[in-house]
């Protein structure tokens, strides 16, 4: 059975998509490559990854001002998360996120969850977002 | 929470002002919406990042608003582009990218932005907000630097937002502009192992940060244990790492920065969540993990040294120039020092920038040599002085780091491999 969870809604969208959960928070700048989606931060534990097409579960997002502009650039270059998850609200990416929808109607539902609900996430658990911040997990 | 706009914000978001003028509505807006404030609140000034050419977005984004009629509300400073349009011949990247890079810069310019393109607003005298002003700045380190050291008012302001708020010339009133927000929630004392030499020592300051941003994360921290005033570019290197390795845009250096005369004050009359030491041995740990060259000691040859970031004061120019002295960089090492352009204009003033350059320093503006290809390629380690630098140029420009004090980097430059003062550090 899929458990329910629901967030409070940073940036509105659905998605339907595999999760991947990060073990340390990223920042996209520096981070992510925005032409491909994937992790390139060299301490990252999961360096290598690509979180294009997919629900990005982190506790935090984390360091440079200049994530929204990678954002934006990897919706543009299709490479964008189809979906971000996050324990703390990051203004950094829901402005990245309407942006995205602005310029190029690219929808990123940014959902803020309790941190608790964020341990119910596994990478590759098949998730559900809807319009109005409710996921549903498995 | 709902929030409430007044009839000029109403007026923007409805286009009354022009399109440009409503996307930047619109974004603040939603900044407003995340941050759950009540209202926006008018700001003095603001600081942009979104001048940095991250791909075509930027200059979809920017051509929305110059197309749109947009221009800034309030004074606005630009932070790096791409390129040091006042020395383009230091680039040596694609020809595309640096076309690219220009036009955005210009475009930013063209909103009314005055062309400071540093990454330190806060050392320019006519641009620096004043203690408890409210304003609007990105570029993370200046974030910290705003907030801790000056004890002016800003959010975490990222690409887009910036540039939205100096258009509407209002912020969210939330977080940082907020009492609530800025007092510590943690109080961390430097160990008694870490040596009175040491914390008196510039040489501290970049690894203490990166302990700080570790620590913290997003909480408000106030440091104990150092000794009082200490000097704006140390705070400026403990802000610069802070905001790199965590999420770190306030913090409190108790006897240096103006919101903690005391702990006390600094905890805002509560009692700290946590409390807890910053010993030598962590320290020396997040020193170490900065360098990411698999050789490191004493004699490994180096093939660059790139000191200034964040940005160069005139005060580090000069010091700088002292530590070089009579002596010149050694054959076949690059010695790059980043600063802003009007800082520069100070230091061709004062003869700092001809001495530096009698020595072989080459001088970068308006940019930053971890953004790009800006250093000459070299198959040997390039030495620094910065955490920051540290910690994102080996995957920005793939630069294998040796990370040391800026008289460990001066030294080293002048012989062509690795020079260290061991005594600093308590390791002699």
């Amino acid at each position: 059975m899929p458990t329910t969870v629901s967030g409070r809604v940073l940036a509105p969208g659905t998605a339907t998509a595999e999760a991947i959960v990060l073990d340390q928070p990223l920042s996209l700048w520096g981070g992510l490559d925005p032409a491909t989606g994937v992790v390139i931060e060299p301490r990252h534990p999961q360096r290598g990854a690509s979180v294009a097409g997919r629900v990005l579960v982190m506790a935090e997002a984390r360091g440079s001002s200049s994530s929204s502009s990678v954002l934006a650039e990897a919706a543009r270059a299709g490479a964008a998360p189809a979906a971000i998850v996050l324990g703390t609200p990051d203004l950094i990416l829901a402005v990245g996120a309407a942006v995205a929808d602005e310029l190029y109607q690219v929808q990123i539902p940014i959902l803020v969850l309790e941190v608790a609900d964020l341990g119910r996430f596994r990478t590759g658990d098949r998730v559900t977002i809807s319009q109005d911040g409710a996921v549903s997990i498995g | 929470m709902t929030l409430a706009l007044d009839e000029h914000e109403r007026s923007m978001l409805a286009g009354d002002r022009g399109e440009g003028a409503a996307l930047a509505a619109r974004l603040v807006v939603r900044a407003a919406e995340a941050l759950d404030a009540e209202r926006l609140i008018p700001i003095t000034r603001a600081h942009v990042d979104s001048c940095l050419y991250h791909g075509e977005a930027t200059i979809d984004f920017v051509r929305r608003l110059v197309d749109g009629g947009a221009r800034v509300a309030v004074p606005t400073t630009l932070n790096v582009g791409t390129l040091d349009l006042l020395h383009p011949e230091l680039w040596h990247g694609s020809r595309e990218v640096a076309e690219r890079g220009k036009v955005l810069m210009d475009a930013y310019r063209s909103l009314g932005c005055r062309p400071t393109f540093t990454c330190a607003p806060y050392q320019l005298a006519d641009a620096r907000p004043a203690f408890g002003e409210q304003v609007a700045w990105a570029e993370s380190n200046a974030i910290a630097f705003c907030n801790a050291v000056i004890g002016a008012r800003t959010e975490r302001y990222g690409d887009f937002t910036d540039i939205a708020c100096a258009v509407l010339g209002r912020v969210p009133d939330a977080g940082l502009h907020r009492d609530d927000a800025r007092r510590a929630t943690v109080a961390l004392r430097i160990g008694s192992d870490v040596p009175e030499r040491l914390r008196s020592s510039d040489a501290l300051y970049p690894p203490l940060g990166i302990v700080l941003g570790r620590r913290a994360g997003s909480r408000v921290v106030a440091i104990t244990g150092l000794p009082p005033h200490q000097p704006e570019d140390r705070l400026k290197s403990v802000a610069a790492a802070a905001a790199s390795s965590g999420a770190v845009a306030m913090f409190h250096v108790v006897g240096s920065t103006p919101e903690a005369p005391t702990l006390e004050a600094a905890l805002g009359g509560y009692e700290p969540e946590e409390l807890d030491v910053i010993g030598l041995r962590e320290l020396r740990q997040a020193r170490d993990a900065l360098t990411s060259a698999e050789v490191a000691v004493p004699g490994t040859p180096i093939g660059a040294v790139s000191l200034g970031t964040p940005h160069a004061s005139l005060t580090e120019l000069r010091e700088i120039a002292t530590l070089l002295h009579r002596d010149r960089a050694a054959e076949g090492v690059e010695l790059l020092v980043s600063t802003g352009r009007d800082v520069l204009a100070q230091a061709e003033a004062d003869g700092t920038a001809g001495r530096l350059r009698n020595a072989g320093a080459e001088l970068l503006v308006d940019t930053c040599s971890y953004l790009g290809p800006v250093l000459r390629p070299t198959p040997l380690p390039t030495m620094t002085e910065s955490a920051k630098w540290a910690w994102y140029a080996p995957a920005n420009i793939g630069a294998q780091v040796i990370f040391g004090s800026r008289e460990e980097c001066v030294r080293s430059a002048i012989d062509g491999r690795v020079w260290r003062d061991p005594a600093v550090w308590g390791e002699a």
